[in-house]
């Protein structure tokens, strides 16, 4: 039996936040269904309320205090990712972002991603595929076809009258384990100092390399 | 082992004060520093280049030349020489004319500078950096160690039948560092010609130096130089220090937080917890310094960066001072100690004439009558032919020094 690694990051801002709250949920089902296929799984939760000045410090300075390290190590190096974030103001929320862009372009490349975002009101809902989803194909990232949106109201009553959001979670957690399970991401070693070729080529008959 | 001071010729306000000194106030303020440091004992005085305020530093030959008019046995050195933006036939010229007027105290350390409006004022692409940075070295090796050169690249101009005037003093070129803080292939350079590294060290954590290290020992052993132990590795470092470490932590903060680079971002304990920066007492300095080591081996040249974010020049020479009295001493003996004795010093002009001629005289390059062209009429210089200078070209590329000096069979 192998084991996966799943990385969840959730961009909410209070404590605790609706937003980690669907993080929550839709690791629940995505762990749920990998392992009733047999596939073992480890979950590792980044608040990135957390990592808010690291990932400040790491833009000012070009490098990755200890803790935001470790939160960069697991994201590149994971099987899959749960990205949460509140919509601010139509799109991501800046934290969010600012934590995409201390990520090596490199790092995210054939990654699974499942994403979820909260807001106010489901208006806001097709933010994931207007403003997230582009994000993660850009990195060459595989966001899932299913994006779940979490308004307000989806927690009480007068959520989605089409399907209710435990049915969104349960699809969107789905397509993300099948894609998880077969991925080998985790078993590739990243390294950002390793000389890929020597010099050589860069100018002829340099090395003969 | 060689200890000294690195500085990147910023002109800041002294946030304690308010005043930002002059360009001319702060250019003399810089050769009053360097020729300090050879008065407390330190061996090294490196230069930045800059081509925008508010740095000073445009022209570095010219400031070295007057310091080395100025001081005796000082070793003049850059941080770093632009080989990208430069014309390497430049670089040529102007660091063998420093040989010659400073006796052979000069070394310099390549870097491909990282402010990207200064390429196109140099008519370059920063995104060519790397090549850039590659193909320049390599005509520049060739134009130290080659009287005649024929050339063409992606880069500049072709040159036929060219020779760099002055030839290097006693025909030695300067020694080379290479400098990077985060690209392997530079590392990779540096091993390639048996040169020296420089990691920049202070503005990152210490697993960023300690790989690029461990990666050109590596490949400076894969090229047949040395062991990866025999490679010659240089650091950065940075330090502000009072006898009393409270006082040093009280005093320096201001200019830390307001600093270029890092000011207005992390905390100054996270900075100093996270890189070498070391803001205390003299032995704080000491420990810290031996720990660098552990990390990259035994090592042939430490330099500091005491000088920026708007100190006062009487501040900066109370630093020389206690780096001369109380930290150098220390260093020199703790270094010592289980150091293997065939990791050798860093290369400097003695030892470069030493390692190419042995007992023998030096060659003094002495150039016959101009006849206007050098293709068809032998070698320019009257003691050698055009064939004995290839001859001598092609055996000595490559490490002028250690193991590697004497190897034949060097194919480039």
């Amino acid at each position: 039996m192998t084991t996966k690694r799943i990385v969840i990051i959730s961009a909410g801002l209070s404590t605790p936040s609706s937003t980690r709250q669907l993080a929550d949920r839709l690791t629940a089902d995505a762990v749920a269904i990998l392992r009733e296929r047999g596939v073992e799984v480890e979950a590792q939760v980044f608040e990135l309320r957390d990592l808010a000045h690291d990932i400040i410090n790491h833009m000012l300075m070009g490098f990755a205090p200890p803790k935001l390290e470790e939160a960069l190590d697991a994201v590149s190096s994971a099987d899959g990712l749960i990205a949460v974030t509140p919509i601010f103001s139509t799109s991501y929320a800046g934290l969010f972002k600012s934590f995409i862009d201390v990520i090596d372009p490199q790092a995210l490349t054939d990654l699974p991603v499942l994403i979820g975002a909260t807001g106010g009101t489901s208006r806001h809902s097709l933010a994931i595929d207007y403003a997230i989803r582009p994000l993660f194909t850009y990195l060459h990232a595989i966001p899932v076809t299913t994006g779940v949106f979490a308004a307000t109201s989806d927690w009480g009553n007068g959520g989605d009258g089409v399907r209710s959001l435990p049915d969104r979670i349960f699809r969107g957690a789905k397509e993300f384990a099948e894609l998880v399970e077969r991925t080998d991401r985790s078993d590739l070693i990243n390294d950002p100092f390793a000389l890929d070729r020597p010099v050589g080529h860069l100018v002829g008959g340099f090395t003969g390399e | 082992m060689q200890f000294g001071i690195f500085t990147v010729t910023d002109i800041t306000q002294d946030p304690t004060t308010g005043r930002t000194p002059s360009e001319h106030e702060r250019i003399k303020g810089t050769v009053a520093i360097a020729k300090h440091a050879e008065e407390v004992g330190l061996d090294i005085f490196a230069l930045g280049e800059h081509h925008n305020p508010p740095f000073w530093s445009s022209s570095p030959t010219t400031t070295l030349a007057y310091i080395a008019g100025q001081t005796s046995k000082l070793q003049l050195s850059t941080a770093t020489t632009l080989i990208t933006t430069n014309d390497p036939v430049k670089i040529a010229e102007d660091y063998a004319m420093l040989q010659h007027v400073s006796d052979g105290r000069v070394d310099l350390m390549l870097g491909r500078g990282n402010t990207g409006p200064v390429y196109p004022w140099f008519g370059q692409d920063i995104r060519q950096g790397l090549p850039l940075a590659i193909e320049n070295y390599e005509l520049l090796h060739r134009l130290w160690r080659e009287d005649v050169v024929d050339w063409s690249g992606k880069f500049r101009t072709p040159l036929q039948g060219f020779t760099a005037t002055p030839r290097p003093l006693d025909d030695v070129p300067p020694f080379v560092w290479h400098g990077s803080i985060r690209t392997p292939e530079i590392a990779d350079q540096a091993a390639f010609y048996g040169d020296g590294f420089f990691a920049n060290h202070i503005f990152w954590p210490a697993s960023h130096t300690q790989r690029m290290i461990a990666l050109y020992r590596q490949r400076f052993e894969h090229h047949g130089h040395g062991t990866a132990a025999q490679a010659i590795v240089g650091l950065g470092g940075q330090v502000f220090m009072r006898k009393n470490s409270q006082d040093a932590v009280n005093e320096f903060r201001p200019y830390f937080d307001n600093a270029p680079v890092y000011g207005h971002g992390p905390s100054m304990e996270d900075f100093t917890q996270q890189t070498p920066l070391t803001v205390g007492s003299p032995q704080e300095v000491i420990d810290k310094t031996l720990g660098f080591r552990d990390y990259v081996g035994d090592y042939q040249r430490q330099l500091w960066l005491v000088d920026h974010a708007g100190l006062p020049l009487k501040t900066v020479l109370e630093q020389l001072d206690l780096l001369g009295e109380e930290v150098v001493p220390v260093l020199r003996k703790e270094f010592a100690k289980n150091r293997p004795a065939d990791v050798p010093d860093a290369p400097n002009h003695a030892s470069l004439v030493k390692a190419k001629y042995g007992d023998r005289a030096p060659r003094q390059a002495t150039p016959n009558a101009n006849r206007g062209d050098n293709l068809t009429v032998g070698s320019p210089y009257q003691d050698t032919s055009t064939v004995e200078a290839a001859q001598s070209s092609s055996n000595s590329s490559g490490s002028a020094f250690g193991a590697a000096a004497t190897r034949k069979e060097f194919v480039r």
